[in-house]
């Protein structure tokens, strides 16, 4: 393997899942070096096409050649060992491993057969120095924040000497702050000769930072273009098909005399210390902050997904005793939380069981399941949040991630909750269906739900929400009106200390 | 409020056309009804290799070997399915017969069963405590729990095999009465309990729980599910059919001892993870456990209708669920 990056050539590349097309045809040629922007809706085909090069699907029929040689790739081996390293959407670390062992899994250096760990280490921070990211190599990856477990699979595609770089939506879980050093990695990697493919959801970031973008549309490859030709607007009217506006939604204004449905004095455990928050009756509240700045964890308190060790939780003014989902949820309170994989869905079963699953007990005669009724309210709901999926009875994990996120929105539409905590609600959907999302949570705040909404995307925050609340260490430290700047808004979550370097 | 209160301003776009849909309903039936298929080739060629297989009164011997096993396996099945391991089946079910008898010496027959049938599904509830209380993994948990139970059971009888007494004698051996079509008592309590637990995990809510906690078990938890509980009752469950499995034995050999059935638990196991039930959890079915439970018992069948050395049995038996799990496997992997 040559440590250049190869030119590719994609060759009517097809794939189906037994019967449903989800690639046709695709051709494409990818210039060494160059950073590829790859975009679509969801179930666009885009995962599908990246696994493909990641030797983690074969494709149906079609070729892929590496400077003009043609490769095949069985398994994902066969891709890393021509330099094509695949992050992909869902992340595939070892969990009870430290971020040091992932880092160099399966190629730690050894001395006939003993592990050489101060040699790793060295390296490890070689590439800390290349990439600018603050990681913790003996921190356990699976307690790690999302955002900083994405950073472990770059650096381990990094330590594998990857000659493509192929990501797939590696800025969705990240905060403004890590979007921006990310994009600016991609720019240097690509400049120091390694090919990128970005797959992202996020138009203007691509544009910024792509060479060139090919737009997938059912399976189909619509166009490939300079990005210095493309708009959003012709980005979107080529994902689409036709035009759509996409303006956020505005949330209506509350009533005077709309009551505080949710109120937290003083919660406290683990980062969170010590928030005092309240909701109305029809309000949206923003919750915004740095990654750790305990937004997450202050929803899971709220409904009781972890313990408080101090501090109240009250529904109509009255405080709930020993809170507990279940409670929670008796109490009206419903939870989106932020990882779909790992605490959402049951990825083994299918979309129908999911999206019922939070409801079971609203359709049932003694102990079974309605299923006619079930099959009506997962109908209604899905085709409310737009999910597309080749069948309803299909296993969750077959589905594109957008679809999965819809889903998982969709389980906690079910149960009709009067207050709804959603933790990076449009997380993967595309921008159609992401105003789509916004635009569902204003019309339920309209009928009277309190909405409390967390997400690294600043601007989604401050166009959804009637206020924002900034955390910074666990801590509120300002609260914000609509309308207010970003600027504003990322000064409070950094603080005094300024933007870390 | 309700869902149906916020209608979206844009119309939802199309859903993909259903072309695909029947092509992708014949490739999920082949993936999973490939071990039924494996059942009915094995049950062909034994038709066709021996004359005595087809025959009524080997239907009905074949059906009644297959209980123990059969409702062992619908216990494992139900918890591999909710994420746990029972290690205890076979230990619990040497206690409860031992308990049932115990109490038939002091009162009579039907008393005794019911004892036993109590006795199991305490025993499962404690298994399931000490699992969900200890938060140890519920393999280790309940191999130590078994070795308890067995210790117990070898405390109770002083090591001796303990009889009903000599009045009880006949109808102690009730299970092993022909029934309804000429079936044995025991094929018709067996079919009777397996339908019920089947419909129990395929069409309730506990049932949908049970697949949920198996699954993920967070997403369970945040989906406000007491996972605990689903636990407990699966292994309460395994319980009952431990106890049932062992006053089938019972009845048939006239008495119960401390060492009844050792390591029918793993048998069980085994005959879930044949018939298809992900070792993961959260996939799987009941009646695929009875169907692996079948296989393994039809296998003990052919070897003496053939006139095999019984002694490959084991081998044979060792290389079917290699076999089935690989298949398994396999055809998961093609899917990809
Ligand atoms: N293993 C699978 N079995 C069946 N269908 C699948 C499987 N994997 C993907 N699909 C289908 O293929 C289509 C394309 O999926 P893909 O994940 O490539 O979409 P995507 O463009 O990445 O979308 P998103 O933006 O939502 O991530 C979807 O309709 C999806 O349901
Ligand atoms: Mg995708």
């Amino acid at each position: 393997m040559s440590t250049t990056a190869p030119s590719i050539s994609v060759r009517g590349v097809g794939k189906s899942y037994s019967g449903v097309t989800v690639l046709r045809d695709v051709d494409l040629d990818i210039a060494p070096g160059e950073v590829h922007g790859l975009v679509g809706e969801n179930g666009a085909g885009k995962s599908t096409l990246l696994k493909i090069l990641g030797g983690v699907v074969r494709a149906d029929h079609g070729t892929l050649s590496f400077d003009g040689e043609q490769v095949t790739f069985a398994r994902p081996r066969d891709a890393i060992a021509q330099g094509v390293s695949l992050i992909s959407q869902e992340g595939a670390l070892v969990p009870a491993l430290t971020v040091l062992e992932n880092v160099f899994l399966g190629r730690w250096a050894q001395t006939a057969g003993v592990r050489r760990a101060g040699h790793d280490r060295k390296r490890f921070d070689e590439l800390i120095e290349l990439t600018g990211f603050e990681v913790d190599p003996r921190a356990r990856v699976d307690l790690l924040p999302t955002g900083v477990q994405q950073q472990v699979e770059i650096l381990r595609s990094l330590a594998r000497g990857a000659r493509v770089l192929a990501m797939d939506e590696p800025t969705a879980v990240l905060s403004e702050h890590e979007k921006d050093n990310l994009i600016a990695l991609i720019r240097r990697l690509a400049d120091s000769g390694t090919t990128i493919l970005l797959v992202s959801h996020f138009l203007d970031e691509v544009l910024a930072v792509a060479d060139r973008i090919t737009v997938l549309r059912d399976g189909a490859l619509v166009t490939t273009d300079d990005a210095a030709t493309q708009t959003p607007r012709t980005l979107v009217r080529q994902m689409v098909g036709r035009e759509i506006d996409m303006l956020y939604s505005t949330p209506d204004p509350i009533p005077d005399d709309a009551p505080t449905v949710l109120s937290a004095r003083g919660l406290r455990r683990g980062p969170v210390q010590g928030v005092d928050l309240e909701v109305r009756a029809g309000e949206i509240l923003g919750l915004a902050g740095l990654v750790g700045s305990g937004r997450s964890e202050t929803l899971r308190l709220l409904f009781g997904a972890d313990h408080a060790t101090e501090g109240t939780v009250d529904v109509d003014g009255a405080t709930l005793t020993r809170l507990s989902p279940r409670r929670a949820m008796a109490a009206g309170i419903a939870f989106v939380p932020e990882s779909r994989k790992e605490q959402g869905l049951v990825m083994a079963r299918s979309v129908s069981e999911n999206v019922a699953l939070s409801s079971l007990p609203r359709r049932r005669v003694g102990p079974v399941v309605r299923r006619s009724a079930e099959r009506t309210a997962v109908d209604t709901v899905s085709r409310l949040v737009d999910i597309r999926a080749a069948a309803k009875d299909a296993p969750v994990e077959t589905l594109s991630g957008g679809n999965q996120q819809k889903a998982l929105f969709a389980k906690w539409l079910l149960c009709s909750p009067r207050i709804l905590l959603v933790d990076e609600p449009t997380r993967g959907v595309d921008i159609a269906a992401k105003s789509h999302i916004h635009h569902l949570i204003t019309e339920l705040a309209r009928d009277g739900m309190a909405v409390v909404c967390v997400s690294s995307e600043i601007e989604e925050l401050l166009a959804l929400s009637h206020r924002v609340l900034v955390l910074r260490h666990g801590r509120p430290v300002g609260e914000f009106p609509r309308g207010t700047a970003k600027e504003v808004v990322i000064a409070a979550a950094f603080g005094d200390e300024g933007e870390p370097t | 409020m309700t869902v149906d209160a916020a209608t979206p301003a844009e119309p939802p776009a199309q859903l993909p056309p259903a072309t695909g849909s029947t092509g992708s309903r014949r490739a999920v039936r082949f993936r999973d009804y490939g071990i039924l298929v494996a059942l009915i080739a094995i049950v062909i060629a034994l038709s066709l290799s021996t004359d005595t297989f087809l025959t009524r009164s080997n239907m009905i011997n074949l059906l009644d070997q297959c209980t123990v096993v059969g409702l062992l396996a619908a216990g494992a099945t139900v918890c591999i399915l909710s994420g746990v391991f029972d290690l205890t089946a076979s230990a619990t079910l040497a206690v409860s017969a031992i308990v049932g008898v115990e109490i038939m010496r002091v009162t009579n027959v039907p008393v005794g069963f019911g004892a036993a049938v109590v006795a199991g599904a305490l025993l499962g509830f404690v298994t399931g405590m000490i699992v969900v209380r200890s938060g140890i993994n519920s393999f280790i948990a309940t191999l130590a729990t078994s070795i308890i139970y067995r210790g117990v059971a070898v405390v109770v009888t002083a090591g001796a095999i303990v009889y009903p007494l000599g009045s009880q004698t006949e109808n102690f051996g009730a299970l092993t009465w022909p029934s309804l079509f000429g079936l044995t008592s025991a094929t018709v309590m067996f079919v009777i309990v397996v339908v019920a637990i089947g419909l129990l995990i395929s069409t309730t809510t506990f049932g949908r729980r049970v697949y949920a906690v198996g699954g993920n078990l967070e997403a369970a938890q945040l989906s406000g599910i007491r996972v605990g509980s689903i636990h407990v009752a699966a292994y309460v469950i395994s319980g009952v059919c431990s106890a049932l499995a062992g006053l089938i034995l019972a009845s048939r050999a006239g008495s119960a001892q401390s060492t009844m059935a050792t390591g029918a638990e793993l048998t069980a196991i085994a005959a879930a993870v044949i018939g298809g039930t992900s070792i993961l959890g959260g996939e799987g079915a009941i009646w695929r456990g009875v169907v692996g439970a079948f296989l393994l018992t039809l296998i003990g069948n052919g070897f003496n209708l053939l006139g095999w050395d019984t002694i490959y049995q084991q081998v044979l038996q060792g290389c079917l669920i290699l076999f089935a799990v690989t298949t398994d496997r396999w055809l998961r992997r093609r899917s990809r």
